[in-house]
């Protein structure tokens, strides 16, 4: 053969891949890693095969033997599996009651029952026809003996048929295997008892596979998919024509009659799931740790609760708390901006005391007894300055003025008070001239 | 051959040989022209030749002619005796006997009972079942005789695999008394598969191919490694249920209850065993008509009651109505697989053989069940296919070109168990490559049923250059079985689809339905790399390299490993020893 391409790249030698002569022998194939198996004398390749291997040795006869015993067997032509005695009364069967018979039991495969493999009932039908067929009957002188082999032909038509053999299977009560007792019960064995039950009981299921673990396996089986039909039980529906209606009342009584039974079955299922459960120590177990875990959520739950209700009082009364410091915040600022406002107004009529005093002190500026008229301007250009400039301004100048005493001194303050009104355009020119004359 | 005792064959030199397959049902002929088998008509023009013999008035019929005689001369019309052959009277199945000369018992063997000589009062005589394949192979190889123009003087006569030595040796016996000498007796299947290896552009690689032999009375599955030219057959199955009768069974059914609607009053012909035997031919020529059109006549003068009856068919009727059958031909190939331990995955090749396999719905079907790149070798799907009912007399005579010059004795020591029987190897051996995600990967070198002595060689790139690391190890192979994600998302985020190993160990009892399984997986074969045999490096390689590694596995299962770079010298050398 050519050598093969192969594109995926061969790895790189890891760092310090150390090895004599570069080769290093790990593992070796093993006998068991190897089938002794017949290749067949045919083609070019193996003539080619045949020649190196003839040339290389001869082999004795002892060889010759032992090879050919050694060679693992393609054909097995083993049918002692399906062996079992016939049952006299059996072979009397009239083929016309079919309805009635054990189809496993007519070819002889009464221990496998659903789980006979195909081969295995073609087999065994192929050995039933060899030993029942009418013309060997015919043979030994027995002519129109044909009764059994259409027992057998009839078997294995329903078992070869998958439809049919469904069929057959659901109500096949051989393979049933009965719930156990008490009695059987007392003696421990609970799993494998009811193991037995329902692994019977899993032929009918339309999964494969069963579950293992407790919580699926009760899942798996109260839900179970079952194909089990009751079609075998139906009662001859009327095959002519004539007869329609009682054709028609037949096969609405029959699909009831399914119906029921499978009803009946599906209980019959339950009831054994709830008795095995009922016993099941795991199950108990199981409903144990189940309660428990569900206590454990439910205090879990509470204690949440509980917390979050905490939470929700303390974030309240923070809240008041907080709402309550504001409104007193809120409230002695007020009073103390009145506070503070009085004060102010108070310094005001103070410091305009004091304006009002630091002219009196200088006399109206008059020399000698000031007449009325020059006193009332002077008041009135002091009250006109008061009013054009603010509380601060009021402060400033009246601190100025405050323990002045000399006439000269107090006037040129107000003299200035008024030029930088007049300069900052709050007095006009002209304006209050009593004081910055 | 050893035990045919009286004369020695002829000398190899002396010989014309030719390839037979001689069937319960048909047989064919075979011949090698400029290398090429080509299958022989005898003188009725027939490839496919009934395995029928008739007697009339003393004159002897034999194929086609034989056959129409069904009809008129059951009694003196002997069918389906191939599988009797060294086989006792308790162990043969005379069902498809009924319409025919009707086997007995006599002695060891089972005999039929004939009027084979001329005149009113001449005795019928009783003639074993050895006798009668004599007298038919003599016809045979008459025809073959005459087309070629010499001596046919031997032959490689195919079986199926189950014919155990009593029935070979029987076989080879009464082919003696033919005067044929028999090269060699062959399975069905292996001749079938070196037909097809043997055209001028088939090339010799390492692949499974499942052989589906259906013919008239059984049908028969084999599971086949072809390995570097060599076959080994891991599995068989045998069925005498789902094969070419229970076809015509079918169509009989189906023509004679439409006859008896169209006719009230005329009597059923399956309960006369004349109208029976014309239904029958009938229903067979219906039923090939339907494997090339979509329509078929049939039509029968005097059916029963003296009634004409003639209608038709069309193919997907014909299917509708032969369901059950068309399945259990699908369940043998399943079962054949199962019996191999492999899966559809593992299947390279379906070789359909025998006159059933002409049956379009057959290959269709084998098409659904393995995956889309396994060839499915048939004429409905496949041009290039050969005719199925060719494939065992091709290979026979393939094989009797290769072994006629050798002398007898040669032949029986070559094809004695002590050359045939080897170990074959049970896992994989190949070396370990990188993949595009950086994972080491199995690549196999020497596949899993491998006979020993065997030698592989790859060429393994080696794009960087530099020192690379060759690691010869074991690997097999499992089935990795992908579901669909489901359609209904838990909170939204998808998951990476489910993963899961298909469970070989399955031994389920249960496993009465898969056809439930409505979601579609994606199955594929994968690589599983196991234990290491041997690490070799090699160093200095070019850029853009080559590594050349080859294996060999002698018959000790000792494991000879060479790797070098392709074109450079050297290279590295090292031996595992057997266990
Ligand atoms: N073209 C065809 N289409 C369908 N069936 C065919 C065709 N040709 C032959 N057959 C059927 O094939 C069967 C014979 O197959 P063959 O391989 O010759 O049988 P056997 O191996 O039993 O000798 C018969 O049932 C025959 O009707």
């Amino acid at each position: 053969m050519e050598a093969t391409v192969v594109p995926l790249p061969l790895p790189a030698l890891p760092e310090g891949w150390e090895a004599e002569n570069n080769f290093k022998a790990v593992g070796k194939i093993t006998k068991e890693g190897a089938t002794q198996r017949t290749i067949e004398p045919v083609g070019p390749y193996f003539l080619a095969h045949a020649r190196r291997a003839r040339h290389k040795r001869t082999f004795s006869e002892d060889d010759r033997i032992q090879a050919q015993e050694r060679a693992k067997k393609v054909e097995d032509n083993d049918d002692s599996e399906i062996s079992e005695p016939e049952d006299p009364m059996m072979l009397q069967r009239d083929a016309k009651d079919w309805k009635s018979q054990d189809h496993y039991k007519v070819l002889g495969l009464s221990k496998y029952r659903y789980k006979a493999t195909e081969e295995q009932i073609k087999r065994a039908h192929r050995k039933k026809v060899l030993k029942h067929h009418p013309d060997k009957k015919a043979a030994a002188g027995r002519a129109d003996d044909d009764n059994f082999f259409k027992c057998i032909q009839k078997a294995t038509e329903v078992l070869l048929d998958p439809t049919k053999r469904r069929q057959f299977d659901s109500v096949d009560e051989e393979a049933d295997v009965e719930p156990p007792t008490k009695k059987q019960l007392a003696n421990g064995k609970f799993y494998k008892l009811w193991g037995a039950v329902f692994k019977s009981e899993a032929r009918f299921s339309k999964k494969r596979g069963v579950v293992e673990d407790v919580e699926n396996f009760y899942n798996f089986w109260y839900n179970f998919d079952s194909w089990r039909t009751f079609e075998y039980l139906d009662e001859d529906v009327p095959d002519d024509n004539e007869n329609r209606d009682q054709k028609r009342h037949m096969e609405r009584k029959n699909a009831n009659a399914r119906k029921k039974k499978k009803a009946e079955d599906n209980a019959r299922l339950r009831k054994l799931l709830d008795d095995c459960s009922a016993g099941d120590e795991r199950i108990k177990r199981f409903r144990q740790e189940a309660s428990a875990a569900k206590n454990k959520k439910r205090l879990e739950r509470e204690a949440a609760e509980k917390q979050a209700a905490e939470d929700a009082r303390l974030k309240k009364e923070a809240e008041a708390k907080a709402a309550k410091e504001a409104e007193e915040k809120a409230k002695s600022d007020r009073d103390a901006a009145k506070k503070a406002k009085e004060a102010a107004k108070n310094a005001v009529k103070k410091n305009k005391r004091v304006l009002r005093g630091s002219v009196k002190d200088a006399n109206y500026f008059a020399s000698g007894d000031a007449s009325a008229a020059t006193i009332d301007a002077v008041l009135g250009d002091v009250e006109l300055v008061q009013a054009k400039i603010d509380p601060d301004e009021i402060a400033a100048l009246a601190a100025k003025l405050n323990g002045l005493t000399v006439a000269d001194e107090i006037k040129s303050v107000w003299k200035g008070e008024v030029e930088r009104l007049v300069a900052a355009g709050k007095l006009k020119e002209g304006e209050a001239k009593s004081l910055a004359a | 051959m050893s035990d045919n005792g009286s004369k020695a064959g002829p000398e190899p030199s002396e010989r014309t040989a030719i390839g037979i397959t001689f069937g319960n049902s048909n047989s064919s002929i075979a011949y090698l022209v400029d290398d090429k088998a080509e299958v022989i008509a005898n003188e009725d023009g027939d490839r496919q030749i009934p395995t029928i013999l008739s007697y009339v008035d003393g004159d002897e019929y034999y194929g086609q002619q034989a056959k129409n005689f069904l009809v008129r001369n059951p009694k003196n019309t002997v069918a389906y005796f191939r599988d009797f052959l060294g086989k006792e009277f308790k162990s043969i199945d005379p069902t498809h006997n009924h319409a025919s000369a009707h086997p007995q018992e006599s002695g060891e063997t089972v005999s039929f009972t004939l009027k084979d000589k001329e005149g009113e009062e001449a005795e019928p005589s009783t003639l074993p079942v050895s006798e009668i394949a004599t007298r038919y192979l003599r016809r045979l190889v008459g025809s073959a005789s005459e087309y070629l123009g010499k001596k046919v003087t031997s032959a490689v006569i195919t079986v199926p695999t189950n014919f155990n030595e009593k029935q070979k040796a029987a076989l080879v016996a009464a082919a003696a008394a033919a005067d044929l000498e028999v090269l060699q007796v062959i399975s069905d299947p292996v001749a079938a598969v070196l037909a097809y290896d043997a055209r001028p552009e088939a090339k010799i690689e390492d692949k499974i191919v499942v052989v589906a032999d259906l013919g008239g009375t059984r049908s028969d599955v084999a599971v086949v490694a072809s390995r570097g030219g060599m076959y080994t057959i891991l599995a068989t199955v045998h069925d005498y249920e789902f094969a070419g009768v229970a076809l015509d069974k079918v169509l009989m059914d189906h023509f004679a209850k439409e006859f008896m609607k169209k006719n009230s009053g005329a009597s059923d012909p399956r309960e006369n065993a004349k109208s029976l035997a014309k239904l029958r031919l009938e229903a067979e020529a219906t039923k090939r008509a339907l494997s090339l059109g979509t329509n078929a006549s049939f039509s029968v003068e005097s059916l029963a009651d003296g009634i004409d009856f003639a209608s038709t068919i069309n193919r997907l009727r014909y299917e509708t109505i032969a369901r059950t059958v068309f399945e259990g031909i699908n369940r043998l190939v399943d079962s054949a697989l199962k019996k191999a331990g492999l899966d559809v995955l593992d299947v390279d090749e379906v070789v359909l053989s025998g006159g059933t396999s002409h049956t379009p719905r057959i290959a269709a079907n084998f098409g659904y069940i393995f995956p889309q790149n396994t060839r499915i070798l048939a004429p409905s799907t496949e041009v290039t296919a050969i005719n199925p009912s060719e494939l065992g007399a091709r290979g026979a005579a393939l094989q009797a070109s290769l072994i006629q010059d050798y002398e007898a004795e040669d032949i029986n020591q070559s094809t004695h168990a002590a050359v045939t029987t080897v170990p074959h190897v049970t896992n994989a051996i190949g070396v370990i490559s990188v993949n595009e995600a950086g994972e080491e990967v199995f690549v196999p070198v020497v596949p899993p049923e491998t006979a020993v002595p065997a030698r592989r060689t790859v060429h393994v790139s080696a794009p960087n250059g530099g020192d690379v690391l060759v690691k010869v190890v074991e690997g097999n192979t499992h089935i990795k079985v992908t579901k669909p994600e489901p359609k209904v998302k838990e909170n939204g985020d998808s998951k990476a689809a489910k993963v899961e190993d298909a469970d070989d160990s399955d031994e389920d009892d249960s496993d009465f339905s898969d056809d439930d399984e409505e979601e579609e997986e994606k199955r594929e074969k994968v690589w599983k790399i196991g234990s290491t045999l041997a690490e070799a490096a090699v160093k200095g390689v070019k850029k853009n390299g080559k590594v050349e590694v080859s294996i060999t596995v002698n018959s000790d299962l000792s494991v000879l490993v060479t790797a070098r770079e392709v074109g450079g010298k050297g290279g590295v050398r090292g031996t595992l020893s057997s266990a």
